[in-house]
């Protein structure tokens, strides 16, 4: 009887694994790059002295202070819609549901013109022209708060039900068992254990509503010292070829993103914001 | 007493199919089952959390087939704790007594007893974050008997437990019943645990009632 006396087979590949490394390496620098080369090409654009002068201006003032109180309303507003609707997507089901998801991403994928356009026609509809007696939107300051909400709660909402989601309902449970109802259970187990998901929410719907620019110049207009935010003054002061005031403008949008992105990295769920984005 | 009739629960292609059993008051009842038998099924609906399809549960003398699960005196252990994440042990022990609008000297008499009871003293100002298998089992415990349930429902309370912590947990679970008199229902896979703990065994077999002994 013989015996197999081959000698053991050889590994199928030898090669290194360091050409795949590399690979992975450069193709996710080249996207890293350019991100921090826009920001250098912004920085290398403007001077203190261009920063300082923009500030001075009262337009741009008012733009900055315009900007951070319609964010901010925009982020209560937002929450307050946000929370409730993630929560009852994340714990129930009931008919129309799946329509309901769906209808939510409308403002996510539609393009922000057609937003603002969509808006517009709404206040030229009989109902849009009753609320509008009583309220003016059209081309006022609560256009831009609209239009600022209509799009961040979107992703607020989205942000909230992956933040339920990663909760356990098994704790709403126990709290039932334990004497509460379902609406003790809600504010009592799931929105504190919710809290880092609505900071990260928070955030998420305050960057978006101060970038945001095409509903707004469509639902709002660009009128200075009136409805303009700090997009619109980017782009009136690039209109009448202003590019260092545009500059230094677009750096304190910059700053305000930047520092509103480290909040929700430090402090809030990574998950619900990455999976959001 | 646990006092179950005819039972039908259906939950989503499963379902438990007429299961009658009894449970004696103060006696520990130890159900048994293979993963999928309908073991945490049969003790959700005990509870209020799943909708019975058929059948009656009575509690201590009480029909409670239909209602919420705040209203059947159940102390309940679900098998992952289910610890509040953002609570003290503290917290979790005056939870449902704070529900209940109970005097903060009540409260605080009742977690003293608790917490020397189970051991956790030295816990009260910790959160779940950290604590080791066997603290987390006693805080879900004292949890679920802080209003003195009439009847404690535990789902494989010591998995994932080492072999000292599971002896420490019998002795425990032993005193727990000396000392209130609750009915137990034990949900468990593991024989040595029913041996160890259990004066009446039920076998659940697909959604089925298929041995009851003692």
């Amino acid at each position: 009887m013989s015996r197999d006396v081959s000698p053991p087979t050889a590994p199928p590949n030898r090669r290194s694994d360091w050409p795949f490394f590399s690979g992975l390496a450069i193709l996710s620098s080249v996207y890293l790059l350019l991100i921090v080369a826009l920001l250098a090409a912004d920085l290398s654009f403007t001077t203190p002295h261009h920063l300082l002068r923009a500030l001075a201006s009262p337009e741009i003032q008012y733009s900055i202070k315009l900007s951070l109180i319609s964010c901010t309303l925009t982020t209560l507003l937002s929450l307050w819609i946000a929370v409730p609707t993630g929560y009852l997507m994340s714990r129930y089901r009931f008919p129309g549901k799946q329509l309901m998801d769906a209808i939510l991403d409308i403002p996510i994928v539609l393009p922000p013109l057609v937003i603002g356009l969509s808006l517009l026609i709404l206040f030229q509809t009989p109902i849009g022209r009753v609320i509008q007696r009583f309220v003016p939107v059209t081309y006022a300051i609560p256009s831009v708060i609209l239009a600022q909400f209509t799009v961040a709660c979107a992703f607020a909402v989205r942000t909230m039900l992956v933040t339920f989601d990663q909760i356990s309902p098994r704790c709403e449970q126990v709290a039932l068992t334990l004497g509460c109802n379902r609406s003790q259970a809600f504010w009592r187990v799931a929105l504190p254990e919710a809290r880092r998901g609505m900071l990260t929410a928070a955030t998420l719907a305050w960057a978006r509503a101060l970038g945001e620019f095409g509903p707004i110049l469509i639902f709002s207009g660009a009128t200075r010292m009136r409805t303009e935010v700090l997009p619109t003054t980017v782009f009136l002061e690039l209109s009448i070829g202003n590019i260092e005031a545009a500059v230094a403008v677009s750096l304190i949008m910059i700053v305000a993103a930047l520092a509103v992105l480290t909040i929700a990295r430090v402090f809030g769920l990574r998950a619900p914001l990455e999976r959001v984005l | 007493m646990i006092s179950v009739e005819h039972l039908q629960v259906s939950v989503g292609g499963f379902a438990i199919q007429d299961i009658s059993f009894e449970v004696p008051t103060g006696h520990y009842a130890v159900l048994m089952g293979r993963t999928g038998a309908g073991k945490t099924t049969l003790l959700e609906a005990l509870c209020g959390l799943k909708p019975v399809t058929g059948g009656k549960i009575r509690l201590n003398d009480r029909d409670v087939t239909r209602l919420k699960p705040a209203e059947r005196g159940i102390g309940y252990v679900p098998q992952d704790r289910a610890l509040f994440q953002t609570m003290t042990v503290r917290e979790h022990l005056a939870f449902a007594l704070v529900i209940r609008k109970a005097e903060q000297s009540v409260i605080h008499q009742r977690v003293a007893d608790l917490s020397r009871l189970l051991g956790i003293e030295s816990l009260l100002e910790r959160r779940p974050h950290g604590l080791s298998g066997g603290e987390a089992q006693r805080v879900a415990l004292g949890r679920a008997l802080s209003v003195r349930p009439g009847i404690l429902c535990l789902d494989e309370p010591l998995n994932a437990l080492d072999d000292d912590t599971r002896q420490e947990m019998y002795k425990l679970l032993g005193e727990v019943r000396r000392s209130t008199g609750v009915t137990i229902l034990h949900v468990t896979h593991n024989r040595e645990e029913a041996e160890q703990l259990a004066d009446r065994i039920l076998v659940l077999r697909d959604g089925k009632m298929v041995g009851q002994k003692g």
